[in-house]
């Protein structure tokens, strides 16, 4: 029995197990079998990393032809990162289950009915829940590894549908069932390109291994077609398909839908590494396809610029936490897809060193925002377990009731905005290397578009700064806006477990980064490989500029010790030299200063929406703000109220508009549907009649004008 | 490790040149020098009040943005000697450490949840944000010139190619030195006296510090000063020799004080809500010295 086959058997049992089992059994062996699954899958995928890749070969049916399973070093990066996220989600999701069926006690009723929605635990709901998530794992690994399009389209079947499953799993709110519904909709827009791309790809190549799509450009030749322009139009459907998968602008729209309707562990997941398999996607095809890897470099840096800075403005406006988070995870992807771009222009040029940069940069980025997003959304649901709502504007001061959870937040939050001491710099800091290395070399117009991606990045970074201040800063800090009708207290250490882990992984990346980079080698080489005799040498030197930006981050983290340790010593001292000329005894703490007004209340404070109220009126051309305002007004006024909904531009003119003018279209045709089931038969004879007669009647056509033709 | 003793000796008198001139161009004596440091020893000794509202975030975040500083500074050169951290893209880990130090300096004045700090927080992002582009642009337009992407090898190779790097040199002097003004809220793009909260923009942000904790934040304040000072010093220096070298160190960061007085004394602060836009403006001059940099490598050909 090979591993493969274990792999399945094991998930098999796993489902099996979980759907018999009794009681609180059930959660054991989930977890067990994610740590089973991931074990299997990690050790070859690992081995695969450091140098040793694997492959099996299947025989498949006549259909589908030989199922070619192949774990190369870049497959085995995408699977540690899916097993790294699916672990540490597995362990939180089982303590979130509990704890949501928790607060489903009938006698807590919420104002707005949240918190009353989730199945009860050991219902049919939750086996559901288990089963779904096993398999949407296990069908993310086998994307990794699959390289049969057939093959590969199913497991992509699969993953949509046990995502979907996932995503409603509070599935008696409305809004969730919309949410999930518009993913899955998405998603199979997103399957009709990728399936129309590999169909035609192999009604070229005439086999549908992946193998052999690198076969293309040789037929391209022999049908005098010199430009290649079949294979880039075949990658551009790729893109298309992929692109949807992993939320690029302008097909992001259903990301910040699933991910706040979606339990936290599952947003988790779904941000760190579902939409990672999308940019999994599109590098495959870049490793495979026979492209002209400079326009593929530009269409990229084009879509991932827009994609990157759009998420970020979009995000800062964003009252729900998690829709905030889901729309940062655009401008991540934004980041990673600017790594790519970069990488592929690098290979245009035969520059090893901006094309190691490029996709380094992006890997790691991968890597990076899997971590942080996972664990920004692991935090986000601990606040949404405990408060009940996810509004910003109803939360605050947070980190006096769970000050472990808020820490955590933080560092997330100073990760996903590119800033030392944690991981995201790194990342980042690759990107700009190979942006800056890319303009020394570049003549005139590259130099320009690489000097507006910089501008780009740093505004990304600049907007990103902006808006986990605000988060961290509103959610967390200063006093409750609302006061809670319930006591908020810290979640038990096994749940913030996970979450330690995590931040223990972005705070070592961050300190360490020429170690993390060491295990990007394999799969850069991959890329730069056939460039360079010498692949290594440009990825040793970026290692050796990482030792340097160890050092550097590690005196961030050493200085700021050294000065917090000196400043206790000192407040210590000058307290007790206060006390001991005692003439009064100093108090401690004070009430904030309000301008000498004292009858200050929480509703005084700074909210999200006034903190970004500068930011909004500069944006406010590429923002979809909806107000519904009601003036104060009389001389007895009776009140008057404000709100205010960010709204999507894209989401109102890609999807919006179209769906609404189809819709009043289809309705003229809506007389067909009457309802009637004589009408009905009738349609079906009429359809039968026209298909036999269209074509004999178009024969006689064709017939009758070749002979006119001869007459 | 020059650098740092340099940038160290500057700070000490910089912020003491400023008030010194502003005095002088208002027909006060003035008090001496060395006044803001006197200023911020005897803060040190002071006890610390705290709000009951914050949490440790208040308490760390003035260590925080001291030692980001203190980092940027190690980063900046001295004309041929390194700074004592350098390697290539250095000025990303400058730009970003001090970001660092912006981060935690705004999550602090949320901490208060006053209903002023607020305001001045989420001025001083978005600034920061806006005058981040002005300074990636400047040092891409640099590295393209000279080929490097270190500070230290950029600002030493500056000078080598063809004088007309003077002139880029002297845009890019004021494109730093209007950086320094945004990054040490000074005029014209906040006020560091005005005395209503709701027009201030770093000083609202602090209101609530005191003792030691303030005194780590004016005094971060006067290293900044110093170490924008230094970079453009390193501007013009390139690869003189020492003795000229330090000399026009201390006259161009006294120079740079004596500015920023005369500036403070005669112009008033940019309208708040058009500040963005003053600020944006800057990356279009960066831009400038960017084409300039194309022209002289000769890329329009």
């Amino acid at each position: 029995m090979n591993l493969v086959t274990a792999f399945l058997v094991a998930l098999l049992a796993g489902m099996v197990l979980i759907s018999f089992l009794k009681g609180k059994g059930k959660s054991g062996v989930f977890f067990a079998a994610v740590l089973l699954l991931a074990g299997m899958s990690g050790v070859p995928a690992w081995q695969a990393l450091s140098g040793s890749p694997v492959e099996w070969i299947f025989p498949g049916n006549m259909v589908t032809g030989e199922i070619p399973l192949r774990l190369d070093a870049l497959s085995a990066w995408f699977i540690l990162i899916i097993n790294l996220v699916f672990l540490t989600g597995g362990m939180y999701g089982v303590y979130y289950l509990q704890a949501r069926s928790c607060t489903s006690d009938p006698s807590l009723t919420y104002p707005n009915g949240e918190g009353t929605n989730s199945p009860p635990l050991g219902g049919p709901g939750e086996v559901v829940h288990y089963l779904s998530f096993l398999l949407l794992y296990a069908s993310l690994i086998a994307l990794s590894v699959i390289q049969n399009s057939l093959v590969f389209l199913i497991a992509w079947e699969i993953m949509t549908l046990s995502a979907f499953m996932v995503v409603i799993y509070e599935h008696r709110k409305a809004e969730t069932i919309k949410a999930g519904i518009n993913f899955l909709v998405q998603s199979h827009v997103s399957v009709l390109f990728l399936m129309t791309g590999f169909i035609w790809a192999a009604v070229q190549t005439g086999s549908y291994d992946f193998a052999s799509l690198g076969q293309l450009e040789q037929l391209g030749d022999l049908n005098n077609s010199p430009d290649n322009s079949i294979v880039f139009i075949i990658l551009l459907f790729f893109i298309i398909g992929f692109g949807i998968k992993a939320g690029f602008v302008p097909f992001h729209t259903w990301l910040p839908y699933a991910h706040p309707a979606a339990p936290a562990h599952i947003s988790g997941i779904m941000s760190g590494v579902m939409i990672k398999i999308g940019i999994f996607g599109i590098l495959r095809m870049l490793l495979i396809l026979p492209v002209d890897y400079t326009v593929v470099g530009y269409l990229l840096l084009a879509i991932s610029l827009v994609s990157g800075l759009f998420g970020v403005m979009q995000a800062i406006v964003q009252h729900n936490l998690k829709k905030l988070l889901a729309y940062h995870s655009v401008e991540n992807i934004g980041i990673i897809g600017l790594g790519m771009g970069i990488g592929c222009i690098g290979l245009g040029m035969d520059n090893p060193l901006i094309a190691s940069l490029g996709f380094a940069g992006a890997l790691l980025h991968t890597l990076n925002h899997a971590l942080f997003k996972s664990l920004l959304f692991f935090a986000a649901g601990i606040v949404y377990k405990a408060t009940h709502t996810l509004d910003v504007e109803h939360l605050g001061g947070l980190i006096k009731k769970m000050p472990q959870t808020a820490a955590l937040f933080l560092v997330a939050a100073i990760a996903i905005c590119g800033i030392p001491p944690f991981n995201g710099f790194i990342s980042e800091f690759i990107i700009y290397s190979g942006l800056y290395n890319w303009i020394l070399t570049a003549p005139l117009v590259p130099a320009i578009i690489a000097l507006l991606m910089i501008l780009g990045l740093v505004l990304i970074g600049g907007l990103a700064l902006l808006c986990f201040t605000k988060a961290f800063g509103i959610v967390f800090l200063g006093s409750p806006r609302k006061e809670p009708d319930h006591e908020i207290k810290e979640p038990s250490f096994g749940q913030l477990l996970p979450l330690y882990f995590t931040g223990i992984l972005i705070a070592g990346i961050g300190l360490f980064p020429q170690l993390f980079i060491r295990m990007l080698m394999e799969p850069v080489t991959l890329f730069t490989g056939d460039t360079t005799l010498i692949p290594s040498t440009a990825l040793s030197e970026l290692s050796g500029v990482l030792r340097s930006v160890s050092f550097a981050v590690w005196g961030v983290v050493l200085v700021t010790l050294v000065v917090f340790a000196i400043r206790r010593v000192a407040i210590k001292n000058n307290k007790s030299a206060i006390e001991s000329s005692a003439i009064r005894n100093p108090p401690s703490a004070l009430p904030t200063w309000g301008c000498g007004y004292t009858g200050s209340s929480p509703k005084l404070q700074y909210t999200a929406s006034s903190f970004v109220r500068s930011y909004r009126k500069l944006a406010a051309p590429a923002l979809l703000i909806r107000q519904h305002r009601k003036e104060v007004s009389g001389i007895f006024p009776t009140g008057g109220a404000y709100e205010s909904h960010a709204y999507d531009k894209v989401e109102k003119w890609l999807i919006d508009k179209p769906v609404t003018a189809l819709q009043s279209f289809m309705s003229r045709f809506l007389f067909f549907q009457n309802g009637r089931l004589q009408s009905y038969l009738l349609y079906g004879i009429l359809f039968i009649i026209a298909l036999i007669f269209i074509p004999v009647i178009w024969e006689q056509l064709v017939w009758l004008f070749d002979f006119l033709k001869n007459l | 490790m020059l650098s740092f003793l340099l940038i160290v000796i500057a700070a000490l008198f910089f912020t003491g040149i400023i008030n010194r001139t502003k005095s002088i161009f208002s027909g006060r004596k003035g008090p001496g020098i060395f006044q803001p440091l006197k200023d911020v020893m005897r803060l040190f000794r002071k006890e610390s009040i705290y709000s009951d509202t914050t949490s440790f975030i208040f308490r760390l975040a003035p260590s925080v943005y001291f030692s980001s500083v203190v980092m940027a500074m190690l980063v900046v050169p001295f004309g041929q000697s390194k700074g004592l951290i350098s390697f290539s893209g250095d000025f990303i880990f400058f730009a970003y450490v001090l970001a660092l130090g912006k981060f935690f300096n705004i999550i602090g004045a949320l901490d208060t949840g006053s209903s002023f700090e607020g305001m001045g927080a989420s001025r001083e992002a978005l600034y920061s944000m806006f005058a981040e582009p002005a300074f990636f642009v400047l040092i891409g337009s640099l590295a393209l010139l000279t080929g490097y992407t270190s500070f230290h090898e950029i600002f030493a190779a500056f000078h080598l190619g063809s004088p007309i790097s003077y002139a880029l040199a002297v845009l890019a002097a004021f494109v730093i030195g209007m950086l320094m003004m945004i990054e040490n809220s000074r005029m014209p793009f906040d006020d560091p006296k005005t005395h209503l909260e709701l027009t201030m923009v770093h000083e609202v942000m602090i209101l609530d510090y005191s003792g030691f904790d303030l005194g780590l934040i004016l005094s971060a304040g006067m290293l900044k000063f110093a170490v924008y000072g230094a970079m453009i010093v390193n501007l013009f220096i390139g690869i003189f020799p020492y003795q000229y070298a330090i000399p026009m160190f201390f006259a161009i960061q006294a120079g740079a004080a004596i500015i920023t007085g005369g500036i403070e004394s005669f112009m008033a602060r940019f309208r708040m809500s058009h500040n963005v836009q003053f600020i944006f403006a800057l990356t279009s001059v960066s831009l400038l010295i960017f084409f300039g940099a194309l022209l002289i490598l000769g890329k329009f050909s």
